[in-house]
């Protein structure tokens, strides 16, 4: 898995690729990394895929409660602490490493969550098995205060970087802009692995194949039956 | 890690390195180790990242629940002895390395070191974290008592840039907390700043 966020000019952009893999096996070509925790904070997740689906939904819900008995806009700390403190209960048995990003009122946010339940606050954050190639793009191109564009192409470069070199990474890449009006999703921003199309056809034309002998057997034997041998 | 605290002249300096690792990739390269737990006392973490945050969150609602309760400030001994006694109570559970130091009016600065087994020490300089190997022969050579201000920036400073370059768990930028009477200043210092880490390779 490749997933980053950043922090750009009023605005966080969260990335990642669509590959699930079962050990060797390629088990989902385009799957879904990107989780909503509420309209204004989403989740990129690594690890282990269950962990990742359940503990954001969980949290989804609990962030639902709480904003519902507040009556305020759920704040991204609130689902830090609370993905943290859960995490960290379970002493890193849940295999859920998450780049959490969100606006509320206090501006944007931007958090990774290991599975013990440690976290970081950093401008630009890569997690996943494709987070070496992932973070030197970001190392090499991010700076502050990017204009939305060109962070939503910053972040489809460093997942792009996953894609191609790390083999836990592959097919295409999602994103979701998260600014102070809403979340933008964008499934499959990139697709650089496109199935191309055949080249040609693998059926035999008709006859290609001789038939020698055709027989045609009779298995069902149908009777009508007089009406009072009927059972009722 | 690296992790430092002195009482000098007018109060205490916390100072630490700035790098977190995960087995052999450095995850963060700016974290700050230095946690507030009230508003003149501070820790400085070393151990697990997911144990000593917990233990830090736990402490600071613990003190500010104290705070509410009794209506005053909790000392830094009062603070020092809660650490412990979690640290203490869930050592088998935990890998977490504090010192916690701060300032009151009343009995000055204070510092305590909470190392593995949860046991409290009060010094006047403590020194944690696999970097802290690197430095007690310059801590015993070079400290004293009742430093100045700048005296007391800079041995730290000099303390963390020497483990800095001696120990592959501790390295990046050095990030310092002053707490006396006038209250809290932060210091910051990384290659190619204005506020550069000494050199100490021929």
């Amino acid at each position: 898995t490749t997933i980053v966020g950043v922090i750009a000019k009023d605005c966080i952009v969260l990335g990642a690729d669509t590959r699930a893999t079962a050990g060797p096996i390629i088990a989902d070509k385009n799957c879904k990394k990107l989780h909503l925790i509420s309209p204004n904070i989403w989740c990129a997740g690594a690890g282990t895929a269950a962990d990742t689906e359940f503990v954001t939904s969980m949290i989804s819900s609990n962030i639902e409660l709480h904003s519902l008995y507040t009556n305020r806009k759920p704040r991204v700390v609130t689902a830090l602490t609370m993905l943290k403190q859960h995490l960290f209960r379970y002493q890193g048995h849940i295999g859920a490493y998450l780049v959490l990003g969100g606006y509320d009122c206090k501006g944007p946010h931007l958090f990774t969550i290991a599975a013990h339940g440690s976290s970081d606050k950093l401008p630009y954050v890569a997690l996943g098995s494709g987070s070496l190639a992932a973070i030197s793009v970001l190392e090499t191109k991010y700076q502050p205060d990017l204009e939305r564009h060109e962070a939503m192409e910053l972040v489809k470069e460093a997942i792009e970087a996953g894609i191609f070199n790390d083999l836990g990474s592959g097919s295409n890449c999602d994103l979701v802009v998260i600014d102070e009006e809403k979340a933008t999703p964008y499934r499959g921003y990139s697709k650089p692995n496109e199935r191309a199309t055949k080249q040609s056809k693998y059926t035999y034309d008709r006859g290609t194949t001789a038939v020698l002998k055709e027989d045609i057997y009779k298995f069902v034997t149908v009777q009508d039956l007089d009406e009072m041998q009927v059972d009722v | 890690t690296t992790i430092t605290a002195l009482r000098y002249k007018d109060g205490v300096i916390l100072a630490a390195d700035s790098r977190t690792t995960m087995g052999a990739y450095i995850a963060n390269r700016v974290t700050d180790k230095l946690t507030q737990l009230t508003d003149n006392i501070w820790c400085c973490r070393s151990g697990s990242a997911a144990d000593t945050q917990t233990v830090a969150d736990l402490l600071k609602y613990y003190l500010s629940m104290y705070r509410i309760q009794f209506g005053h400030d909790p000392s830094v001994h009062t603070a020092a002895t809660l650490a412990s006694e979690m640290c203490y109570q869930n050592k088998n559970m935990l890998s977490a390395g504090l010192i916690v130091a701060g300032y009151d009016e009343k009995t000055g600065g204070d510092v305590y070191s909470i190392p593995l087994g949860g046991s409290l020490h009060k010094q006047p300089l403590a020194i944690g974290g696999s970097g802290s190997a690197f430095i007690y022969g310059f801590c015993d050579a070079n400290f004293r008592e009742n430093m100045t201000q700048e005296e007391a920036v800079e041995f730290l400073k000099n303390a963390v840039a020497l483990a800095m370059e001696r120990d592959g768990s501790s390295g990046g930028t050095i990030r310092m907390v002053i707490l006396n009477k006038d209250g809290m200043e932060r210091k910051f210092f990384a290659i190619d700043t204005a506020n550069p880490i000494p050199v100490f390779t021929h």
